[in-house]
């Protein structure tokens, strides 16, 4: 086992994958000479040379596409958006193309690609750079969304990704990339599918997804000194959604809290939560609760900033009221 | 050249070099978060295009738009309030760096979406068109930035609909750590307007007054009514892209000729030769500008923290144009 930042996960995953084939391929903005924004690609231009680790024009919709293109050919790209907000510039060909080759080719022709990108506020990027829009992707049918928590599923996760037969958006967070985990040295895979309950409780379910994840693990430890036994999901992959692993989790707890950092309006939580609903209604002892971001675009103060955003201080008030015990 | 004139550049770009060491020392003391993108280096393209400007004119900027602003005439203390995320900002510390905006000065903000400042300054145009007014609206934009598809879009109507915008390149011959080389088939930006019919020319960004000329005669040609025009200053960043790059990519050599070229020193050395100024006058202004720079700092430190979250959302309460039906 080695100790490795999230960042370096992704590279290594990067670099196992090319090594191992010669279809894979990394595109993005400043991706090759620079290494990437956040490392992630860092050396592998100098180890696979220009043809493999492109460094692209600021043309998100059109190197996207040229990804897509690619990959209904044969080659297996990785593409990186700088960061979530620019994706939305890429959505056109993500979601009209990518998500719909498949489908309207009645099965006939494929796209693999895998889309990296890194979602999330931090310290006052302020609203054009905070975006989280993961809701939007898994909102899409025919795109696999998938969001690791860590490093050791950001290798695992992202191997797998590059494997997968269809467009996958692959979920990164801005805070996470410094955040160092376990791994193991030999190669491994992660599944693109399926929950995981990660902590085991009884009294509360807390679910949430790459950074929300982590402020229920940080809420649970606190509601654990008030002697409560919460159960914390991480759901891994938003779409496909594991509905099983939440009901069971549901009818175990009875209590549930979903916390998201994007806005609730048809959002992740609202989702959940209507799943919830429909699956297991009558598992429930009292209201579900919603942890998510103010219905504001991010503002750059940075003690509105820090309103704006859910924290664990939140989910653990969430899981009081949702106990009843506020 | 008259010496009003000469005083002005040489103030704004000395103010323009201050700040952005002020805020470049601010960020680093932990009082302005988020990404800080700085000018030195560029400072002639802003200063000279907006004193050819009238005040009149529109400006819409990208998150390289301190001096853009602080030229129009937005207060140093009104911005470094915004950079401090102050509530006493020129957008009341919701925008931020990035996302300066000052409607009395025609200032219709910075934006962080690379490509998006070309399509919203030909919306302005077409405001100004349909009017038949005479103002023009600055663009200003990177080098980068022409290669996302709203820059040929934003072209092809400007120039169908005769749009009068000014689309100003600050060309620095990187976006963040690509050189331009690597980023464009057409290094030559201004030879991309001719593909759309438009009039452009290249111009030397650290001179001074060679792009306030240039800018002068492109402004000239678009309040005439021919349309828009594209001038591309050829410039350079001294810093990294941001605060949170070390631009490691370029050369020492490289940074060493750009900044012998320095458009600062250079203007300075030429209007003492040329008599448009005394070194009385450079030490004057170097005086004041410490002045002002410190105490926008102090008034950025002292001002208080926005309160309202929800504040400015929507325009409230509901306010239907034209009156309620
Ligand atoms: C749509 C979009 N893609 C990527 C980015 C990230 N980004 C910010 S600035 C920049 C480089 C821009 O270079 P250029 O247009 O030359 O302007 P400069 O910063 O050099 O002034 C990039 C890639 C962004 N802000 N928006
Ligand atoms: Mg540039």
């Amino acid at each position: 086992m080695a100790e490795l930042a999230y960042w370096e996960a992704i590279r290594r995953a990067h670099d196992e994958e090319l090594a191992n084939d010669p279809m894979v391929l990394a595109m993005g903005e400043d991706i090759g000479v620079v290494g990437g924004t956040y490392k992630a690609t860092s050396g592998l231009y100098q180890k696979y040379g220009d043809k493999r680790i492109i460094d692209t024009p600021i043309s998100e919709n059109s190197f996207t596409g040229i990804g897509i293109g690619a990959s209904m050919a044969g080659l297996r790209p990785i593409i990186e958006i700088m960061s979530i907000n620019f994706a939305l510039l890429a959505l056109d060909t993500l979601v009209n193309a990518a998500a719909k080759i498949r489908y309207m080719s009645g099965g006939r022709v494929s796209c693999p690609i895998v889309m990296r990108t890194p979602g999330g506020t931090a310290h006052q990027l302020a609203a054009q750079h905070s975006a989280r829009l993961a809701r939007v992707f898994m909102s899409t049918s025919g795109l696999r969304v998938v969001t690791p928590r860590g490093a050791m599923e950001a290798c695992g996760m992202l191997k797998s990704a590059v494997r997968c037969n269809d467009p996958v958006i692959f979920i990164e967070h801005e805070r996470m990339y410094n955040l160092r985990e376990q791994v193991p040295d030999t190669e491994y895979f992660r599944p693109l599918e399926g929950a995981e309950i990660v902590r085991k409780g009884t009294d509360i379910t807390l679910i949430g997804y790459n950074w929300s994840f982590l402020l229920c693990m940080k809420a649970a430890d606190m509601l654990e000194r008030d002697g409560i036994s919460a159960e914390v999901v991480d759901l891994r992959s938003l779409k496909p959604l594991d509905r099983e692993t939440i009901r069971r989790s549901v009818e175990k707890t009875h209590r549930v809290l979903v916390a998201e950092e994007d806005e609730a309006a048809v959002g992740v939580g609202s989702e959940i939560i209507s799943v919830i609903i429909e699956d297991c209604f009558f598992a429930l002892d009292s209201q579900p609760v919603r942890i998510h971001a103010a219905d504001v675009p991010v503002p750059y103060a940075a003690n509105l900033e820090h309103a704006a955003i859910p924290d664990e201080h939140d989910v653990y008030q969430g899981a009081l009221k949702a106990l009843g015990r506020i | 050249m008259q010496r009003k004139l000469a005083w002005q550049f040489l103030y704004d770009m000395t103010l323009a070099r201050q700040f952005e060491q002020a805020a470049a020392e601010q960020y680093t003391q932990g009082n302005i978060g988020g990404f800080l993108h700085l000018y030195p280096g560029e400072e002639a393209v802003a200063v000279a295009s907006l004193h050819a400007a009238e005040a009149s004119d529109y400006v819409v900027s990208t998150y390289r738009e301190h001096v853009h602003a602080l030229v129009r005439g937005v207060r140093p203390a009104a911005v470094m309030a915004e950079l401090f995320g102050k509530a006493t900002g020129c957008s009341g510390g919701y925008g931020g760096s990035m996302h300066l905006y000052d409607a009395e000065h025609r200032f219709l903000g910075g934006y962080a979406i690379v490509g998006e400042t070309f399509a919203i300054a030909a919306g302005v145009g077409y405001w100004l068109r349909m009017n038949d007014l005479t103002h023009v609206v600055l663009c200003y934009f990177g080098d980068g930035a022409v290669n996302q598809g709203t820059f040929h879009e934003s072209l092809n109507m400007a120039a169908l609909w005769k749009l009068p915008v000014l689309f100003v390149c600050e060309n620095n011959r990187y976006q963040i750590g690509t050189e331009i080389h690597r980023h464009s088939a057409v290094p030559e930006v201004y030879r991309r307007a001719s593909a759309y019919g438009i009039d452009s020319r290249r111009v030397d960004g650290m001179d001074v007054v060679a792009v306030y000329e240039a800018t002068r005669a492109a402004l000239q040609h678009v309040r005439a009514g021919n349309g828009p025009y594209l001038l591309e200053c050829e410039t350079y960043r001294y810093r990294g892209h941001s605060m949170a790059d070390s631009g490691a990519y370029r050369s020492a050599l490289e940074l060493a000729e750009l900044r012998a070229r320095d458009p600062l020193d250079g203007f300075r050395e030429r209007a003492l030769a040329e008599g448009w100024l005394v070194a009385a006058d450079c030490d004057e202004i170097d005086s004041e500008i410490d002045r002002v720079v410190a105490d926008a700092v102090r008034f950025a430190a002292d001002s208080p923290q926005p309160t309202d979250l929800g504040a400015s959302v929507y325009r409230e309460p509901l306010d239907l144009y034209g009156g309620r039906p």
